[in-house]
């Protein structure tokens, strides 16, 4: 939704995300007890939280990789998974949540990269098969993504024969490539050796400079106080605490929020 | 000082470090053994193959070039090979699909026919195949089910696009056809486990990452997930066609004649020269199986892309690689 010419300034733009009240069970076990959360366009949101509270479903909820049992999704002012007509809800078909996800990019804790297809092939595939986009502009825009993750050279290389870091950073020109309005993050460094989280770190610095709008799962507290506009501190289901990274992280009000960094920066210095 | 003391050298009092070995390697006598060993079986063997007058083998050549023969080949063994492992492999395909589809009646479908056809032999099915003419005494039609129903309670007249009289079908299925259907239909059956393992040995997280990117299951599927799966699905299938081209002797339920193995057992029966005719046989099926285990080393090299060691240079890519790099 784009405002009206003449609108006044002052009127609230159409947030990326928009989450209320969402919950989510497995079975008997409510995963996700009612998350709220608004991201702006443009900004970056870490998700901060112990093991096993929900972060990575909550995530997977926001692209239909899960689906909720109760809330709302809006990602840019459409609902996800679910269509209003006639005063009742409609669950969407398959085909609708692929156009969903289209404007969507994520990055795996595991990178999943396609083993069979180099990385430009990797980059390529959905533009290519998802968009359309003529074969040339894809490889084109593919070049220059590889490029900006520092991998120009590995463009011919299959992802076994990558380090994890440089697997990560093809993962991320991957879903780049689509063009999202929203990238999400899963952890994306927690499977690196320790000195390969920096070059992925870098990447998703860059991004964020560059104002792509970013979702980020991470216990990197370093990039979340550095880089986040909005920090969320989640635990068992429900948000703890929220706010900028110099409340939350430098300053945090809740004792389950304190424990935890205290654990995550002890885990750091050991 | 108590213990051992180091030797010298690791003191470090003698300037030199130690260099390239030179060692002896470890002798093996049990392989030249067994290496003598099956050098005389094999002279024997050798000895036996051209001395025996049982084999005669210019009367093998002169049955491998025989016109009927090698229309067998061509026809009953060959193409009918071809033919039903096609049906095979895509139904084996299909099958596997519709098994792990969240459908229940799908999946229930494709369970019965992986039932059916793996509990009847295929030496049972082929002669059922081969009768099957003579179930549609009426021949057979393709357009509105049940239309006769119709016809008789309403009038209206017959909706049928394409009809085959009982005088073609007999024809149909009692020839190659029926055999190409029997087969095909068992191979399915066979295949649709192959393939099924083969789509469960790809990672969730495939599926996770080509549906993120926007694609539709069926897209993710054909583009990702195969042909992943087929890296576990060629070598087994290999397997498959190799035992189909051996099946192919089963023909004779149908009963087809234009097939090798029986084209080659008239001329055994009129000649009487038993072993030179079975080995005319033999020498085609070693022939035909040696050219497709070529094949199936070139398909698992296809579908091995990514898992061996060389980086690929897509003409496309044109950047040049160094191999693996340091990392
Ligand atoms: N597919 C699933 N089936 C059943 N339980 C699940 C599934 N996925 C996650 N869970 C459970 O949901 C809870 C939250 O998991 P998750 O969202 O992965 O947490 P986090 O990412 O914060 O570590 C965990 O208790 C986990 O065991
Ligand atoms: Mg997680």
């Amino acid at each position: 939704m784009s405002t009206p010419a003449g609108a006044p300034a002052d009127a609230p733009a159409t947030p990326v995300v928009r989450a209320r009240n969402v919950t989510k069970a497995f079975g008997h076990v409510e995963v996700l007890k009612g998350i709220d959360l608004d991201v702006a366009a443009g900004e970056v949101v870490c998700l901060l939280g112990p093991s096993g509270s929900g972060k990575t479903t909550f995530l997977r909820c926001i692209n239909s990789l899960e689906r909720i049992d109760g809330g709302r999704i809006w990602v840019d002012g459409e609902l996800v998974g679910l269509a209003e007509r006639g005063g009742r809800l409609h669950r969407l078909t398959d085909k609708q949540i692929a156009a969903q996800r289209r404007d969507i990019g994520m990055v795996f804790q595991r990178f999943n990269l396609f083993p069979h297809m180099t990385a430009l092939e990797n980059v390529v595939e959905a533009p290519i098969r998802v968009r359309g986009l003529p074969r040339a502009q894809a490889h084109e825009r593919a070049r220059a993504l590889l490029e900006r993750v520092g991998l120009a050279d590995r463009a011919g290389n299959y992802p076994a024969q990558l380090s994890g870091g440089q697997q990560q950073r093809v993962a991320i020109a991957r879903a780049l490539a689509m063009q999202p309005k929203l990238m999400l993050f899963d952890e994306p460094t927690s499977a690196l050796d320790p000195e390969l989280v920096g070059e992925v770190l870098s990447v998703m610095r860059e991004l964020a400079d560059d104002g792509t709008t970013m979702v980020v799962v991470t216990h990197e507290v370093a990039f979340a106080r550095e880089v986040a506009d909005q920090v969320v501190f989640m635990d068992g289901g429900v948000v703890v605490e929220r706010g900028t990274p110099a409340e939350v992280v430098a300053n945090p009000r809740e004792e389950r929020t304190r424990a935890f960094l205290a654990r995550v920066r002890a885990g750091e210095a050991g | 000082m108590s213990g051992p003391q180091p030797p010298r050298e690791a003191a470090g009092e003698v300037a030199e470090r130690p260099g390239r070995i030179e060692a002896v390697e470890v002798r093996h006598p049990w392989r030249w053994v067994a290496v003598a060993v099956i050098a005389v079986l094999a002279l024997m063997l050798a000895h036996l193959l051209v001395t025996n007058d049982q084999f005669d083998w210019g009367f093998t050549l002169e049955v491998m070039n025989q016109n009927i023969v090698l229309r067998g080949l061509l026809v009953g063994t060959l193409f009918t090979t071809v033919c039903a492992m096609a049906i095979g492999i895509v139904g084996g395909v299909l099958l596997a699909v519709l098994r792990l589809s969240d459908n229940p009646v799908l999946a229930g479908v494709s369970w019965a026919f992986t039932w059916f056809f793996r509990a009847v032999p295929r030496y049972v099915l082929l002669s059922l195949t081969g009768g099957l003419g003579a179930l549609f005494a009426t021949g057979l039609s393709i357009g509105v089910p049940f239309d006769f129903l119709l016809t008789q309670w309403f009038g209206t007249p017959q909706l049928r696009l394409l009809s085959i009289d009982q005088q073609a079908l007999y024809a149909l299925f009692g020839g190659v056809f029926g055999g190409i259907v029997g087969l095909g239909l068992s191979e399915a059956a066979y295949m649709a486990e192959i393939a099924r393992a083969g789509l469960l040995s790809v990672d969730k997280g495939q599926h996770e990452a080509a549906e993120a990117l926007g694609m539709t299951k069926r897209l993710a599927m054909r583009r990702v997930v195969l042909p992943q799966a087929m890296r576990v699905i060629v070598p087994p299938t290999g397997n498959e066609v190799i035992a189909m081209l051996k099946d192919t002797s089963l023909l004779v339920a149908i009963p087809v004649t234009t097939e090798l193995f029986y084209r080659v057992s008239q001329i055994k029966n009129q000649t009487y020269e038993v072993m030179a005719s079975n080995m005319a046989a033999v020498l085609y099926y070693l022939l035909a199986t040696s050219l497709l285990m070529v094949g199936q080393y070139f398909l698992e090299r296809r579908f091995g892309r990514g898992y061996g060691a060389s980086p690929r240079r897509p003409a496309a890519a044109g950047v040049s690689l160094g191999p693996g790099g340091a990392k």
